[in-house]
């Protein structure tokens, strides 16, 4: 999932403040699995900018609706009625659907109330941490499943490093080794030959070395 | 003001524990505040940040959640996950100038009515230390400003 963590109060408010009438916005996606803008942040955010505002002495009219799918321009059309009623609309998606948004309304100032921070899965309940960094050419069959990309400091292709010691990198003690990682499900499947071959440098032209990238499918596209 | 000011605290109670002690309070015939309202929850686990906000944002002063004994949680973490979202709501409340301190998380087991009579009547006098919520406070304010 993509992952997000609210901003500041501080900043959020400071982008809403000029506004009167609000619509704030969450998405049912990611961001509800990672309880950083699904349903129940938005209406804690809305409760949080209202007591604010109400403390300055000024009411402020916040409207919450939370979309099956902020990134989706069939659901973000479902704002059409909504949008006219707002001054301004605070957006708790990732940065994906924040972009929706302010294409589809485009007369309309929208805010991210999220900062939108990696592609990662849930290691436990309240935790989250980065496995993907989308770099368009995986190589999670060769290395075991764990990336080097995502989860290695210094994306080695080609690893540990020196700065590996007992399994932990050097950054930080409570920061697993990739390679060491990869290197104990390698041995566990019986594959720890493969860690002796070479990969080549990466190709990194699939990544964002190539620019913004875009799927298009053929079959789907119309 | 704050001679005058007496407090709307708002007291999440688990039915298993704390408000088993305050049925205990009253069989024992110990007072406690009567500025404490009680809204009896299956268990503290219930009770979610938004229900705190609501309670603040809505004009209570103060808002505690009064559960098991850390351990003894009729439904094993319901008190423990409360005691995180407790903690969660004092960091927004920080983040958006409200006073931390009035919101708790606070334990008991089903026969200390004395200590929920106590804590009811702790709790009310910090609120009441505190004075009325800032929230409620510049709302009545600008109604009073708009109706004159």
């Amino acid at each position: 999932m993509i992952t997000a963590v609210r901003k500041p109060m501080e900043e959020i408010i400071a982008c809403v403040e000029p506004y009167d009438r609000i619509l704030l916005v969450g998405c049912n996606e990611c961001v509800s699995v990672c309880s950083a803008g699904g349903r129940k942040e938005v209406a804690l955010l809305a409760s949080a900018l209202h007591m604010h505002f109400m403390k300055q002495g000024k009411t402020m009219d916040i409207r919450e609706i939370t979309l099956e799918r902020q990134c989706d321009p069939e659901y973000v059309e479902e704002l059409v009625t909504s949008v006219d009623g707002s001054d301004a609309i605070l957006s708790m998606a990732c940065g994906c659907g924040v972009q929706t948004i302010a294409a589809r309304y485009r007369e309309k100032p929208v805010f991210p109330a999220v900062n939108t921070t990696f592609m990662g899965a849930s290691e436990r309940q309240g935790v989250w941490s980065e496995r993907c960094q989308g770099c368009g050419d995986c190589v999670l069959g060769i290395t075991g499943g764990i990336c080097p990309i995502a989860r290695c400091s210094k994306r080695l292709m080609n690893g540990p490093c020196g700065g590996s010691t007992k399994g932990k990198c050097e950054i930080d003690a409570n920061v697993d080794c990739a390679w060491q990682l990869i290197w104990d499900r390698l041995k566990a499947l019986g594959l720890e030959r493969r860690i002796e071959d070479i990969m080549e440098a990466k190709d990194w032209r699939t990544s964002r070395d190539g620019g913004p990238r875009k799927i298009i499918r053929e079959d789907l596209a119309s | 003001m704050t001679d005058t000011f007496e407090p709307e605290i708002v007291a999440f109670c688990c039915h298993y524990c704390a408000y088993t002690a305050a049925d205990m309070a009253g069989s024992k015939r110990i007072s406690y505040p009567p500025n404490v309202k009680i809204i009896r929850v299956p268990c503290t686990g219930k009770v979610d940040a938004i229900h705190i906000m609501k309670a603040l944002e809505k004009g209570a002063d103060g808002v505690y959640v009064a559960g098991c004994l850390e351990g003894d949680c009729h439904f094993k973490t319901g008190n423990i996950r409360a005691a995180h979202r407790v903690r969660r709501v004092q960091s927004l409340l920080e983040e958006i100038g409200v006073e931390p301190g009035r919101v708790e998380m606070i334990t008991m087991s089903a026969g200390m009515g004395e200590r929920f009579a106590k804590t009811a009547r702790d709790f009310t006098e910090k609120i009441r230390q505190l004075g009325p919520s800032p929230v409620k406070t510049a709302a009545r304010d600008f109604r009073r400003r708009a109706v004159s």
